[in-house]
């Protein structure tokens, strides 16, 4: 196994142990706590805003995932081409429009809880895989396109067994940080209701509890870093195929 | 090719008016906090019959008008139509409504004015102007505009009564959000620059710096600011002098670091991509003239990388205005403050307070760096 896979394996057998052991973490914060204060929160077991944290993120990456190549594969054929500019534009925008603006404009639309974290994690993950589908599928090689052609590779065919394929380490860079993005959303969310690790850090916040901050924080941190060094191996996977 | 263009219009012009005719342009609520009753712009009790078909004729225009300049003209007649009709319409409807009534802003509104000025920058895009002429292309529209709000023609919609109550915590939450904007960015070009450059000098500190600050960067900005409360906090329990300085586990010392933390991937590596990226027979046209290392990199490199190096200064600008919202969570101020004070009383007018004001900067911030980045680049090719 490379060091990379070795990092990854190490990170990723400490947030287990720490979701399913979270009392492994007490020495820790004790170092942080104030004297008689609880070291460990205890509203919701951990595994369960783990769970949910993940339940989100993976939806909304699913939905970011199919709507994002879509709508890419879209502007790209030629009958699309008039969209690109817009599709462009709203790329643009995306980058600039903070995610925190994204959640709160869909608190009204949607009220609190589950529903406008997921439209906001669905709404901020579309951008980047579909810029980089487009992206992806425009750098296909214009000889290539023409050697499949020339096997005689119909429209539809030539996108599934040729262009999509290719342009899939691209797509999947787009989905890992469309990732990344969402994991520090939903935990935001937790500002609006949403169930997740968010909660614990907020919890701390409020009751002025160091340790539940660290204790989310770490967690947080640790679920965002497994993922993306994962994707990460992923996308490198891909690309050598 | 102009009937492309054309068709590309009307992917602007369609939904707005579809937006409008669907959607209400304003809602009518008996109090700040309930969900209230929409009124569509074409509507009796509107009052802005004639302002909406003079916006369909101008969002039309954009559609059917050869020239861009034209097209432009009637997007930005569109947008202040209905920028007009809104603070009519909202004049209109609470001038026999009882004090607590708020007229918000409606979803049709919101829609019609995103593809309206979505329009207008298309037929910016295609006139291919100068820098300065996109410049005043933008300012001008925005100036119109802050005349416009000065003058009172919204006093009469909820958010700027909102404004009204919380004019105080308005200018400190704009006041914080820039210091904790400015006030990271600083720090982080003072150490990004030279880490960038390291990077480039050697292999070995690029394989250490690049992957370190990727994980800092992955990080979500919540669980960072969590992280930093404690060191912080630490520091300014055993260093007392520093207290006064306003270094703490809570407030806006722990949010500046981060900040500076996640300013500095975009920085370090575009700096080294800039210096890359600069051609080895230009290196060697600066040498052959004698000059010394150090010359090189302050007449030849930076002069050259600096377009890239914008381009990250940018990504970091634009990255740390929405993320310095998080910092209200531990008191670090901005406009987070409104926007989750807003979502706590489920004032969404509040929330709006907040959130327009940001997405503002956001936009205003990254249209300024574009220009910074062309003018740098066509003074690199000088």
């Amino acid at each position: 196994m490379s060091r990379a896979g070795l990092a990854l394996a190490a990170l990723f057998a400490l947030f287990v142990a720490l979701v399913l052991r979270p009392e492994l973490m007490s020495p820790l914060l004790r170092l942080v706590a104030e004297p008689g204060q609880v070291l460990l929160y205890d509203r919701q077991p951990i595994r369960v805003l783990v769970g949910w944290h993940l339940a989100l993120v993976a939806a909304a990456g699913a939905v970011a995932c199919a709507v994002g190549v879509l709508l890419g594969v879209l502007v790209t054929r030629p009958a699309g081409a008039d969209f690109m500019t817009l599709a462009r534009m709203i790329s643009n925008l995306g980058q600039t429009f903070p995610p925190i603006a994204v959640l709160a404009i869909a608190v009204p639309l949607l009220g609190f809880g589950f529903e406008p974290t997921f439209l906001a994690l669905c709404a901020y993950g579309l951008l980047p895989v579909f810029e980089n589908t487009v992206a992806g599928l425009r750098g296909v090689p214009a000889t290539v396109r023409e050697a499949a052609r020339g096997m005689g590779l119909a429209g539809a065919q030539r996108l599934w067994r040729v262009e999509l394929p290719l342009a899939a380490p691209v797509i999947l860079t787009g989905l890992r940080l469309s990732t990344v993005i969402n994991i520090g959303t939903a935990t935001i969310g937790s500002t609006v209701g949403a169930v997740g690790l968010g909660e614990v850090i907020i919890a701390g916040l409020q009751s002025g509890n160091t340790a539940f901050v660290l204790q989310g924080a770490l967690l947080v941190a640790l679920m965002a870093i497994c993922a993306d060094l994962a994707l990460r191996r992923i996308e490198r996977a891909l690309t050598r195929a | 090719m102009r009937e492309a263009s054309r068709r590309a219009a009307a992917v602007y012009a369609l939904p707005a008016l579809a937006g409008l005719a669907l959607l209400p342009y304003l809602n009518f609520r008996a109090n700040r906090i309930v969900s209230g009753d929409g009124v569509m712009i074409w509507s009796p009790e509107g009052g802005a019959i004639i302002a909406a078909l003079a916006l369909s004729a101008l969002a039309l225009g954009t559609v059917w008008a050869r020239a861009q300049a034209v097209r432009l003209a009637c997007a930005l007649g569109a947008l202040a139509v209905l920028l007009w009709s809104v603070g009519q319409g909202a004049a209109a409807l609470s001038a026999d409504a009882p004090e607590f009534a708020r007229v918000s802003l409606g979803g049709g509104f919101w829609i019609a004015a995103a593809f309206l000025a979505l329009a207008a920058a298309d037929a910016v895009a295609r006139m291919s102007l100068g820098a300065w002429a996109r410049i005043s292309a933008l300012l001008l529209p925005a100036a119109v505009f802050a005349v416009a709000l000065r003058a009172g023609l919204f006093d009469a919609l909820s958010i700027l009564r909102e404004y009204d109550t919380n004019r105080d915590v308005f200018d400190a939450a704009l006041g914080g959000h820039l210091r904790l904007v400015i006030g990271s960015l600083i720090p982080a070009l003072a150490i990004g620059l030279p880490l960038g450059w390291a990077c480039f000098a050697g292999p070995r500190a690029r394989m250490v710096i690049l992957p370190a600050l990727n994980l800092l960067q992955t990080t979500p900005s919540i669980a960072m600011f969590g992280l930093l409360m404690l060191p912080l906090g630490a520091l300014s329990r055993a260093v007392p002098a520093l207290r006064d300085w306003g270094v703490g586990g809570i407030g806006a010392a722990p949010a500046i670091v981060a900040l500076a933390l996640y300013a500095l991937l975009p920085i370090v590596a575009n700096t080294y991509a800039g210096l890359a990226g600069v051609p080895e027979t230009m290196r060697d046209a600066g040498r052959g003239m004698g000059m010394s290392r150090a010359r090189l990199l302050a007449r030849v490199e930076l002069p050259l990388a600096a377009p890239v190096i914008l381009t990250g200064i940018r990504i970091v600008v634009v990255q740390n205005i929405g993320l310095a919202a998080v910092a209200a969570l531990i008191g670090g101020g901005g406009f987070g403050t409104l926007v989750f004070r807003g979502m706590g009383q489920a004032a969404m007018d509040l929330v709006l307070l907040g959130t327009v004001p940001i997405v503002a900067m956001a936009i205003l911030a990254s249209l300024l760096f574009d220009v910074g980045i062309e003018l740098t680049r066509r003074g690199g090719a000088r």
